[in-house]
C-alpha cells in the first residue's frame, strides 16, 4: 500500500498543553506542594514541537500530506491546535470532557488511542518523548501498544521515508543509532530534535479565530464566520463522540494514585574551589570515580 | 519567552495612532479581499489584529532566531567561492526562519502572494528585525525594492517577479559604481538593446551593492549612448537565474559584517527594462531611495532600541563606589537622552511612514479608478509631507543611532571597549546609517527646499495648534519660543541671499527644524500616553531648546563674509 510514486502521509500529532515549569518562580508551588497553575503559563509541551516541526517536514517533502493535531484537555488546551495551525497543520482534535479529567498515562493513552481509531489510522503518529509536567514518556509507547502499531521512540531525526519504510536516527546512551521499521508507526520525539519553525504570518491571519465551540461565547464578535469559514471550527469531540468506555477514561480510568506531592527545595551544600593545577583536577576526578559519580 | 515587539509597548502605541485608521481603510481599499483570500481582513479591528499578530511573529523570529545568531553572523561574514557570495552560515538560518515565517514581500498586494501591510507596520518589522541584528535587517529589508518594481514594471513583470519575492526571493538595488556614489547621474553600466532576443543586455561594472548576488536586481545603467547626466539612465531588472553577472569581490567592512556589501561584473547580462528609458534616476531611483531612506531610518531605530536596553542593563548591574551606576547623575543623564532621542526618533519614523501611507495607498487606488478632488488635494498635501519628513527621519535617526551607540560604549566604560561586549558592535554597525542611502549632508540638501519654502514651518505651526495635557503646558510654551527663533534663523539665512552661506547654515536649520518636530511629537505622545512618553517629552524638549536656542545665536550672529575663516 505505500508503494506509491507520489507518496502523501496521513500524520496525527499527539500534543498537549502543560504548565510551563522551565520557568519556575518563587510562586510556583502551592504551599499544600501542588502547581500553581495560575502563575504557570500553559504553553505547547516543548518536546512535541519538536514532533509537529518533524511532522510539517514530512508535510513540506511530500506535498498532499496532511497533519492533525490532537490533544485531550479544557477549552483552553485548544490553544496547541491553534499553534499546530498556525505552523501549517491542516486542523485539530480537540478531545474534552469531565469524564476525561484526572487521567493517569494509562488512561490518556486508552482516550488517544480510541480518537486516533476513530480518526482512522493515519501512516505516522508522533508525538514528544514525554511532558514536562509528568514526566513519563509513558503516554507515546502506550498508545502504539494500544492500536498494535510500530513504535520508535527517542527519535532525533527522521531521515527517509520510502517504499512503506521509515528510516530515523534515534538517541541511544552515548550515541545514535538509525533504525529502519514499516509504517504504519508511532514516533516519539526528543527535544534536542530541530525546534519548531515560527508561526506563520498567513497562517495566523486565517486561522487566528479558529476555536472549539466549547470556547465561544454570546455575542462574541465575527461569531458569523464560523458559518461561512468552516475551517475555523476545531473539532471537538466528548467521550461518547469518541465511542469510548468510561469506565478507561479520566480518573475512572487511572490505576495511578497520588500519595503525596513533596516540595522539595534543593539546598547548596559546602563548596569546594579548585586551582587550575593538574593536581587539583586529578584529585577531583578520582574523588567523583570514588563516589561512584562517574565511571 | 523575549519578544522584540512585546517587550517594547512603544511600538505598538505607535501602531494603534489615530491616523492608522485612514491609512489602513485606504490600504484595504474597503476592505475588497476578504471574500478572496482566507487572510485578509474583514474590517479596521481585523486589520489591526492581524498588524499585531505579524509583528508579535517578527519580534519573536528576531529575539529568538536573529539575535542569538547575531554574534556568530559578525565574527564569520559572508565569503566569496567562485564568483558568488556565500552569506554566514546564521545568516541562512535567518533568511530560513523569516520564509517560514512568511515575512517577505509583505507590502505587496495579496493577489501576487503578500500581505497587504502598509509602510508603518513594514517599518515596526523593520525595527524590530533591525534591534536584532542591524545587518541582517540589510537583506530582509530590500525586499522594499519590490515596491518600485509594483510601482513602475508592468503587469507582467509583477506577476513574473513579485510571487517570486513573496516566497522568499533575496533582491538588491545596484546603484553605485566606482565613480557614481553619492553623484549618481555619473552611472556608467552600460545597457544596449539586443533586438534578436528582445531583451537589453547590462555591460560594467556596480560597487558597494548590498546583498548584491540577490535573485532580483533593479540595476541602474546607461542606456542612452552619448549621454553623461542622469537623463540617459534607465532602471533594469535583472533575474540571477538568466547569469551574466558575477561577484567580485565582498568588501571587508566595519560594521554590519552579516550585510554582504558586493563589487559586480556585469559581462552581457540579460535584463529587463523596467518602466520607460531615460526615467531610470530621475523617477524610479528616487521611489526606490525614498523607500531605502526611510528603511535606514527604521534601522536606526531599532539600533537605537537596542543600545539603550544593552546601556540601560549594563548600568543597572554595574557596582562602582558601593552602589549601581545607574545611580550617578552623569550616568543617567545619559541614559534619559538616550531615550529621549529613541522615543522623539521613533515617532518621527512612523509620522513619516503615515504621511508615506497615505500618500502612495491614494496613488495606487488612482490606478483603478480616478480620484475624487478631495482625494487628489489629500494626496497631494501627503506626498509633499512624505518628501519633507523622509529625509529628517533618515538623517535624524541614522545621526541618534550613532549618538546611542556611542553613549551605549560610554556607560559600559572600559567594558565597552571590549569585543565580547555587544555596545562596541552597535558602535560598528551604526556608522553606516548616516553614509549609506544619502549621506546626513545629503539629507540636509534634500530637506534644504522645505526649509525654504515653509513646508516644515507649516506643519509645524499646525502641530503646535493641538491640544497638550495641562503637565506639558510649560514645555509646550518653550516649543512654541523655539519656533519663533527658528523662523528668525530662517529669515536671517534667506535675508543674506549667498547660496554658499545657505548651503554652510543648511544643516543648522535642519537640525532644528527637525528638533522642533520631534518636540512636538514627543508632546503629542505624551499626552496620549503619559506612562510611556512623559519623561521622554521632559528630557527631549530640554535638549532640543538647548541645541535650537545656541543655533539660533549661531545662524544669527553669521555672516557670508565668516565663511572665509571656515574654508579648507
Amino acid at each position: 500500500m505505500y508503494n506509491r510514486s507520489i507518496m502523501s502521509l496521513r500524520i496525527i500529532v499527539l500534543a498537549k498543553q502543560v504548565p510551563d515549569t522551565r520557568n519556575v518562580g518563587p510562586d510556583a508551588m502551592t504551599p499544600e506542594g501542588t502547581v500553581n497553575r495560575s502563575t504557570l503559563p500553559a504553553i505547547f509541551n516543548p518536546e512535541d514541537m519538536n514532533a509537529l516541526e518533524q511532522a510539517l517536514r514530512l508535510k513540506d517533502e511530500f506535498p498532499g500530506s496532511t497533519v492533525h493535531v490532537l490533544t485531550m484537555g479544557p477549552a483552553r488546551a485548544t490553544d496547541v491546535i491553534r499553534e499546530g495551525l498556525f505552523r501549517g497543520a491542516d486542523g485539530g482534535y480537540l478531545l474534552s470532557d469531565r469524564a476525561f479529567a484526572g487521567a493517569d498515562t494509562l488512561a490518556t493513552s486508552y482516550a488517544l488511542a480510541t480518537a486516533i481509531r476513530k480518526i482512522g489510522i493515519p501512516d505516522i503518529v508522533i508525538g514528544g518523548r514525554q511532558a514536562i509536567d509528568g514526566d513519563t514518556a509513558q503516554v507515546g509507547p502506550q498508545v502504539a501498544q494500544k492500536l498494535d502499531l510500530n513504535q520508535i521512540t527517542y527519535v532525533n531525526s527522521i531521515d527517509e521515508v520510502k517504499d512503506g519504510l521509515i528510516t530515523v536516527t534515534r538517541h541511544i546512551d552515548g550515541g545514535v543509532e538509525k533504525v529502519q521499521a514499516p509504517l504504519p508507526i508511532l514516533l516519539t520525539v526528543n527535544g534536542d530534535a530541530a525546534p519548531c519553525r515560527p508561526q506563520n504570518a498567513k497562517l495566523v491571519m486565517k486561522y487566528k479565530r479558529a476555536t472549539a465551540p466549547m470556547e465561544r461565547a454570546e455575542g462574541m464578535p465575527y461569531a458569523e464566520e464560523y458559518e461561512k469559514k468552516p475551517y475555523l471550527t476545531v473539532t471537538q469531540w466528548t467521550v461518547a463522540d469518541i465511542n469510548g468506555d468510561y469506565d478507561q477514561c479520566g480518573l475512572a480510568g487511572s490505576p495511578t494514585k497520588v500519595k503525596a506531592v513533596q516540595n522539595i527545595a534543593f539546598k547548596a551544600k559546602e563548596s569546594k574551589t579548585l586551582a587550575g593545577s593538574d593536581e587539583d583536577i586529578n584529585g577531583l576526578v578520582q574523588e567523583l570515580l570514588n563516589e561512584k559519580i562517574i565511571g | 519567552m523575549a519578544n522584540y515587539y512585546t517587550d517594547h509597548p512603544e511600538i505598538g502605541f505607535h501602531l494603534n495612532h489615530p491616523e492608522m485608521k485612514r491609512v489602513v481603510d485606504l490600504r484595504e481599499k474597503d476592505y475588497a479581499d476578504k471574500d478572496k483570500y482566507d487572510y485578509a481582513p474583514v474590517d479596521f479591528e481585523d486589520a489591526m489584529e492581524n498588524y499585531r499578530r505579524v509583528l508579535e511573529i517578527t519580534g519573536d523570529v528576531a529575539a529568538n532566531v536573529i539575535e542569538p545568531n547575531s554574534e556568530s553572523v559578525d565574527l564569520e561574514g559572508p565569503h566569496l567561492e567562485n564568483n558568488r557570495m556565500i552569506y554566514a552560515s546564521k545568516t541562512v538560518e535567518n533568511i530560513e526562519a523569516t520564509r517560514r515565517a512568511g515575512l517577505w514581500g509583505v507590502s505587496m498586494p495579496r493577489r501576487y502572494g503578500g500581505l497587504n501591510l502598509p509602510n508603518a507596520v513594514f517599518s515596526m518589522l523593520s525595527e524590530v528585525i533591525s534591534a536584532a541584528d542591524a545587518g541582517f535587517q540589510n537583506i530582509w529589508s530590500l525586499q522594499s525594492c519590490i515596491d518600485t518594481l509594483y510601482e513602475f514594471g508592468s503587469e507582467e513583470q509583477r506577476q513574473e517577479f513579485i510571487p517570486r519575492v513573496c516566497e522568499g526571493a533575496m533582491m538588491s538595488m545596484d546603484l553605485t559604481e566606482p565613480d557614481a556614489g553619492s553623484d549618481l547621474q555619473r552611472v556608467m553600466l552600460k545597457a544596449t538593446r539586443d533586438e534578436e532576443n528582445d531583451c537589453w543586455r547590462l555591460n560594467g561594472v556596480k560597487r558597494f551593492i548590498t546583498n548584491g548576488d540577490s535573485d532580483i536586481h533593479l540595476v541602474l545603467a546607461r542606456s542612452e549612448e552619448g549621454t553623461t547626466d542622469g537623463r540617459g539612465l534607465s532602471m533594469f531588472i535583472y533575474d540571477k537565474r538568466d547569469g551574466g553577472v558575477d561577484v567580485r569581490h565582498i568588501e571587508h567592512k566595519l560594521g554590519i559584517h552579516g550585510s554582504p556589501t558586493c563589487e559586480l561584473t556585469y559581462k552581457n547580462a540579460k535584463a529587463q527594462l523596467c518602466g520607460n528609458t531615460r526615467m531610470g534616476l530621475i523617477k524610479y531611483v528616487m521611489a526606490l531611495m525614498n523607500g531605502a531612506r526611510l528603511g535606514i531610518a527604521a534601522q536606526s531605530v531599532g539600533l537605537s532600541q537596542e543600545a539603550y536596553n544593552e546601556a540601560l542593563s549594563y548600568a543597572n548591574d554595574r557596582q562602582q563606589f558601593g552602589q549601581k551606576i545607574v545611580n550617578f547623575p552623569a550616568v543617567y543623564d545619559m541614559l534619559s537622552r538616550m531615550k529621549a532621542k529613541l522615543d522623539a526618533g521613533r515617532s518621527l519614523l512612523y509620522q513619516t511612514a503615515r504621511y508615506v501611507d497615505i500618500y502612495k495607498c491614494l496613488e495606487d487606488i488612482q490606478r483603478d479608478r480616478s480620484l475624487t478632488a478631495e482625494e487628489k488635494q489629500e494626496m497631494k498635501k501627503y506626498q509633499r509631507l512624505a518628501d519633507a519628513f523622509t529625509p529628517v527621519a533618515k538623517g535624524m535617526n541614522s545621526e541618534y543611532a550613532n549618538q546611542n551607540a556611542y553613549d551605549a560604549v560610554s556607560v559600559h566604560g572600559g567594558s565597552g571597549f571590549i569585543m565580547e561586549y555587544k555596545s562596541q558592535r552597535l558602535m560598528r554597525d551604526a556608522r553606516i546609517f548616516s553614509i549609506y542611502e544619502g549621506t546626513t549632508q545629503l539629507q540636509v540638501v534634500a530637506a534644504i527646499r522645505y526649509i525654504t519654502n515653509g513646508t516644515y514651518l507649516g506643519i509645524i505651526k499646525e502641530m503646535l495648534e493641538r491640544e497638550v495635557s495641562e503637565e506639558l503646558r510649560p514645555l509646550h510654551s518653550r516649543v512654541a519660543a523655539m519656533v519663533t527663533l527658528y523662523e528668525e534663523s530662517i529669515a536671517h539665512a534667506k535675508e543674506a541671499a549667498d547660496q554658499e552661506m545657505h548651503d554652510f547654515l543648511a544643516r543648522r536649520l535642519y537640525d532644528m527644524t527637525a528638533e522642533i518636530i520631534m518636540s512636538l511629537l514627543i508632546l503629542d505622545d505624551a499626552t496620549r500616553c503619559p506612562e510611556l512618553f512623559k519623561k521622554s517629552a521632559q528630557v527631549y524638549v530640554r535638549m532640543a531648546e538647548e541645541n535650537v536656542v545656541g543655533k539660533a545665536a549661531y545662524v544669527r550672529n553669521f555672516k557670508a563674509e565668516d565663511l572665509a575663516d571656515f574654508r579648507a
